[in-house]
Formats: structure tokens, sequence, C-alpha cells
């Protein structure tokens, strides 16, 4: 049986006292690449959020690993929505792959020699090294997410969490990002994706949850990516031609 | 110069650059107003430390407790930093309130600091009215500082003179924001950047918070006494702001912040001395025209570069819309000079603008009013197009120095 690398039991969230979450059981096989889909305001930022203790759920827990989020924080990377900063902060592109190392620095230590290399490696690895001393505005948007991917390699974890990384790039940069994806599961690592273009799920990834405020199915693409499914989460009698 | 002189400019110098490193985290932070409210909100803090030392109230006599701890602290000369502590205290107090009142969800953050600092504020006034006879305060050095006095105010340890207090208390606590700078520099830029990064890797983004608005009141209130509470706003964001239109990168804008703060201060006080007027009003003057001169003149992000970038853009816009034409159309009568008034329905002047601009780029020659493109300008003209249409920067990386068009 595989490990199950994610594991969040009863778990509910609210925003001034309303819940966005609500008794949310799941369970993240290890070495999958899921996407989590809903529509608007389903929770799918939030159950990432408050699985990486970013938000504070009312009730329910959520281990790594069998362990608290607090004890396996070495082992989870997190790329933000690209909305959620603001990109005409004062820092060139490698500065911002190299926060990635910072939390394995911990508090004070700064970034040396060994941190720089393995953040231009990263860059590299996105196809932006040419880009590394450029004030991060004058990056395109997809070029900005290949940055926050980079950052994200950089931390070399085992869990991989990204908000919407697809948005708002082109075609060229949508390939790219999904190619280092599947590499990364190739080498054991667990991706989960929160996603929106439903029509490229099945081409891209293998497993999914549909998620609206509560769970709605969470499973392997093949088996519950259906319209049955789709219609419970849009709550719209949905069609979807499912390349398989 | 005179000691004295020498002092103020020191006093006033090290209070700039106190400002300038907080002021730069709170500028990057949109929270440039706390400041604003912290200044006003640390008033009645200070009062209440300085009726509590030296005041002469029954009632504080009468609760040994307090009296004990006034004794101590009059006997160990710590007056300075109790009430420093206290308004400090006021200070984050204040921060706490507004976000308090924000969470709720019932007014924004604006209207929130908007209500908080003025009541604050309005206490610490009203106790200065009441107790206006035993303690020697007044609403004026409350609003502008009393820079030119603060020579007069001397530290004296085992009889000897060690220099002007204000400069003991302001450069103590240059010390600690300088030294939390250098340990928590990484966390600060982490924090300020992706609250949420910082909070998943482990770096809690309310302790830093909390942290750096600990930093903010405390110097807050040392510079208050120096220069008053509007200028402590002015020092902590106009060198910030200025600072931010000229520089791409974190640790530089900290410097010039720093560098455009002393600037100021010491310009300022040679002003005040020339125009024999406020000191500190008239640092606020030199910081108020600094930002001007560089919201102007700034090389990139400046007024006068941006009107100057987006009239060269258009410029380019033509040139392309004019080579397309040409790149579609065999037909003479398409490319006549005078085609372009006609059919473009352009002015003369853009025409020849445009004309001049290709044919300086040898992108066009020009046989008997008949516009022809050269093999340079069509290659340009596609390459141009596709990226337009793809909108993928790798084939055009080399032309992006020539033409402002593919630039951001």
């Amino acid at each position: 049986m595989t490990k199950i690398a994610v594991q969040v039991d009863d778990l509910t969230v609210a925003y001034n006292y309303k819940p966005v979450l609500w008794d949310i059981d799941l369970e993240i096989p290890e070495g999958v690449l899921m996407a989590i889909v809903g529509p608007n305001g389903a929770g799918k930022s939030t159950l990432i959020k408050s699985i990486l203790g970013i938000l504070k759920p009312i009730a329910g827990s959520v281990t790594i690993y069998g362990k608290s989020y607090d004890k396996q924080r070495s082992l989870v990377a997190y790329v933000p929505q690209k909305g959620s900063v603001d990109w005409d902060f004062p820092t060139t592109a490698l500065d911002v792959v190299t926060m990635g190392t910072y939390g394995s620095l911990g508090w004070i230590k700064r970034p040396r020699q060994k941190q720089k290399k393995v953040a231009l490696e990263a860059l590299e690895k996105v196809g932006m090294l040419a880009f590394k001393s450029r004030q991060i505005s004058q990056l395109s948007g997809g070029q900005q997410q290949r940055i926050f991917l980079a950052r994200a390699l950089v931390q070399d974890a085992s869990i991989y969490f990204m908000d919407e990384p697809f948005q708002g790039v082109d075609a060229t940069t949508e390939i790219a990002i999904i190619n280092i994806l599947k590499e990364l599961r190739k080498a054991g690592k667990t991706v989960i994706v929160v996603h929106h273009d439903l029509q490229t799920v099945p081409e891209y990834f293998d497993w999914v949850t549909f998620l609206n405020v509560k769970k709605i199915a969470t499973g392997p693409v093949k088996d519950i990516f259906n319209d049955d499914n789709l219609t419970k989460t849009y709550g719209i009698n949905y069609k979807v031609s499912i390349q398989k | 110069m005179s000691n004295a002189q020498i002092e103020i400019q020191l006093i006033a110098s090290l209070v700039a650059i106190a400002c300038a490193i907080p002021g730069t985290f709170l500028v990057l932070r949109k929270m440039a107003m706390i400041s604003d409210a912290i200044s006003h909100a640390i008033l009645p803090g200070i009062v209440i430390g300085f009726i509590f030392i030296h005041g002469s109230f029954s009632f504080i006599d009468d609760f040994v407790v307090l009296s004990k701890f006034k004794q101590f602290l009059i006997h160990n000369g710590l007056e300075s930093p109790f009430i420093i502590l206290l308004a400090s205290f006021t200070g984050v107090i204040t921060v706490v309130l507004v976000e308090y009142i924000q969470k709720t969800g019932l007014v924004k953050e604006d209207t929130a600091i908007g209500l908080v600092f003025p009541a604050l504020f309005s206490i610490g006034v009203i106790l200065i009215a009441k107790n206006a006879n035993d303690v020697h305060l007044d609403v004026d050095a409350v609003l502008l500082g009393e820079l030119a006095f603060a020579p007069f105010d001397r530290l004296i340890v085992d009889g000897t003179d060690i220099g002007p207090k204000a400069l003991w208390i302001i450069g103590g606590i240059l010390v600690i924001t300088v030294g939390l700078l250098i340990a928590f520099f990484k966390e600060l830029k982490l924090s300020t950047f992706d609250k949420g990064l910082a909070a998943s890797l482990g770096f809690s983004p309310v302790i830093i918070h909390y942290g750096l608005m600990t930093v903010s009141s405390v110097t807050t209130v040392g510079a208050f006494d120096a220069v008053g509470a509007i200028l402590v706003v002015a020092l902590m964001i106009a060198p910030a702001a200025s600072a931010y239109l000229l520089t791409t990168d974190l640790k530089k804008m900290l410097l010039l912040s720093i560098v455009f703060g002393v600037f100021s201060a010491i310009s300022g006080y040679w002003l005040a001395r020339w125009l024999d007027a406020s000191i500190s009003g008239s640092i606020t003057t030199m910081l108020g025209l600094l930002f001007l001169v560089v919201y102007l003149f700034a090389p990139s992000k400046g007024v006068i570069a941006v009107l100057y970038r987006e009239k060269q853009q258009r410029t380019e816009v033509s040139l392309l819309t004019f080579l397309l034409h040409l790149k579609n159309h065999d037909e003479e009568r398409e490319r006549h000079v005078n085609h372009l008034n006609e059919h473009i329905n352009w002015q003369k002047v853009r025409s020849k603008t445009v004309l001049d601009l290709a044919l300086k780029n040898n992108m066009i020659v020009i046989d008997n009013n008949i516009v022809s493109l050269t093999a340079k300008g069509d290659k340009f003209t596609t390459q141009a197009i596709d990226y337009i249409i793809t909108n993928e920067d790798a084939q055009i990386e080399d032309m992006k120095d020539d033409f402002f068009l593919f630039r951001g």
C-alpha cells in the first residue's frame, strides 16, 4: 500500500464565522500529481493554506506523513498565487528564488554561496537563468510564475502545494511548468495543484479532488473525473469530453 | 560651528537614520499611515509617564508600590527609558486596536486608523492641558519638537557632562534598530514580500509584524522629543518613498533612505538658520523638496521619464504600423510618401517623425517618393509582429535595448 502523504481530518475553516470549508476528510497518497478543482469560492486556496498552517481552522487536524505540519515543514514547498505578492517590490529574480532556501537556514542565518548556487540551478531548470538579475516587475506574468516555481524547487521538498500556477501564463510556460511537475512526480514527489482549466485535468493530472465547501470526491482521474462529479461540484449540468 | 550647532545636526541626523530604517519597511508594506497613527497615539503614554515622574500627585504617594517604583526610577536615572517604554507601549496598543477594529469587518483599515489615533492623541492633549502647571510640556512642542533646545538638556554622569540627553537616547535606539535590522534582514524582507511563504516556512509574520511595530514605536518616541509628531512621520515616509523611485534593490533602498534623511536633516538645519524659522519645519520642507525632485526626475520611475517613454512608445507603434503597411502592400500608390498623410490619416509632423526614424534605422529606402522596406526593415517587421502575436520573449531579447515597445 502506498503511504499517505497528507491526511486531513474533519477540517472546518471559517472567515468571520462563515464556513468556507466544511468537515473535509482527505487522504492524498504519496507520489500523485493531484488537481484540486471547484468553482470560485469553493475554498481551494483555503484548503491549501489551512494544510500549511497559514490559516487556523476552527476544527479538525492535518498531518503530513503522520506528523503535524510544524514538525514536517522541511518536507513541504508552497507556491502562492502570483497575485498574492507585490511584484513592484525592490528585488531581483535570483533573490526571490533564494527565498526558498530561508526555511532550511532558519532564523538569523543568511544565505551564502551554497544557497545562491542552488537558486541558480533552479533558475536554469525553469529556463530563467538569463533573467536572474532582472527586477521582478520587469518580468512577464509567465516568467514571474516560473520564478515562483523555481523558488519552490530550491526547497527540495517531498510535497509541493501550488495555488493556480497556470493563471495568466502563456502556452509555452504552461507546458514548461507541467513538464516540471511531471518530473517531480516521476521523482516520487507529491504535487498538489489548485487548477481551473477542467479541459486539461485528464491530460495533466493522475489524481483529482472535487471541492465545493465540502469535499465532493477524491481519487484517480480515470475513475472519478466524470460528468456526475462535475455536476455535483459546479451545480450545473456539466459535459466534458474526457480524453483517456 | 559652535558645539551646540554640531550637536543639533548630529541629533537630527541620527533621528533621520533611525526613522529611515523602519520607514523603508512601512512604505514597502503599504503601512505609511500606521506611522502617522503611532506618532500621535504615543502622546498619552509620554504625558502619563511624564506626570508620573515629574508631577506631584497624592495618589501616587498613597500607593506604596507606585511611589517605590518612582523612587527606584529616579534613583537609577531611568526616567527617560521608562517614559520611552510606556509611550512605545501605547504605540503598539494603537496598532492592536486598529487591527482589532478592522478585523470586525465593519470598517476598513484607513477608517480604523482615523478612529483610533485622534482619540488617543486627544487624551494626551487634555492631559497636558489639565496638568500644564505641574509639568513642562506644551502642545507646540508636541507637534513640532524642540530641536533647538535639545543641547541644553545634558546627560551628567558622575558630575561629568557627556553630551545632550537626546543624543544618547536616539543613539541608543539607533544601535538597537541597526542591530535588529542586520540580524533579521532576511526575515523582514521575506515577510514583507511574501507573507504566505514566510508563514509556511515557519517565520511567523505576526511576530515580525509586531517586532517592526515595536521598533517603529520606540523610534517614534525617541525622535518625538527632538522633532515632534509631524516630522517623525515625514522622516519615516519621505526618504523611503524617494528611494523607492530610484532603485530596485532593497539594500540600496535602505541606504538611499538613510542618505536622504541625513541630507534633509543637515540641509534643513541650515535652511532654518538662514530663514530664522523652525528647524523641524525646515527639515520637513527639505524632505518635501527632495521627494518632488526625485518624483519628477527619477531616471526610470520619475514623471518625466514616464512621459518620455510613453511618447517613444507612441512613435514606435506608429513606426510598426507604417512598416506593416509597407509589407502588406506592393502597389506604388499605397507606398507614396503623401499617401501616409491621406490614407493612414496621420498629421504631417507624425508622418515625418516616423519616416525619419525608419530612415535613420535603415529600415526603408525612398526612391522618387516611393517608400520600400529594406531587408533589415522586412526582418524587423516580421519579428515584431511575431512577438506581438505570440508574446514570446526569447527571439527579440536583443531588440529590447533599441526599442521601448518591447520592455515591460
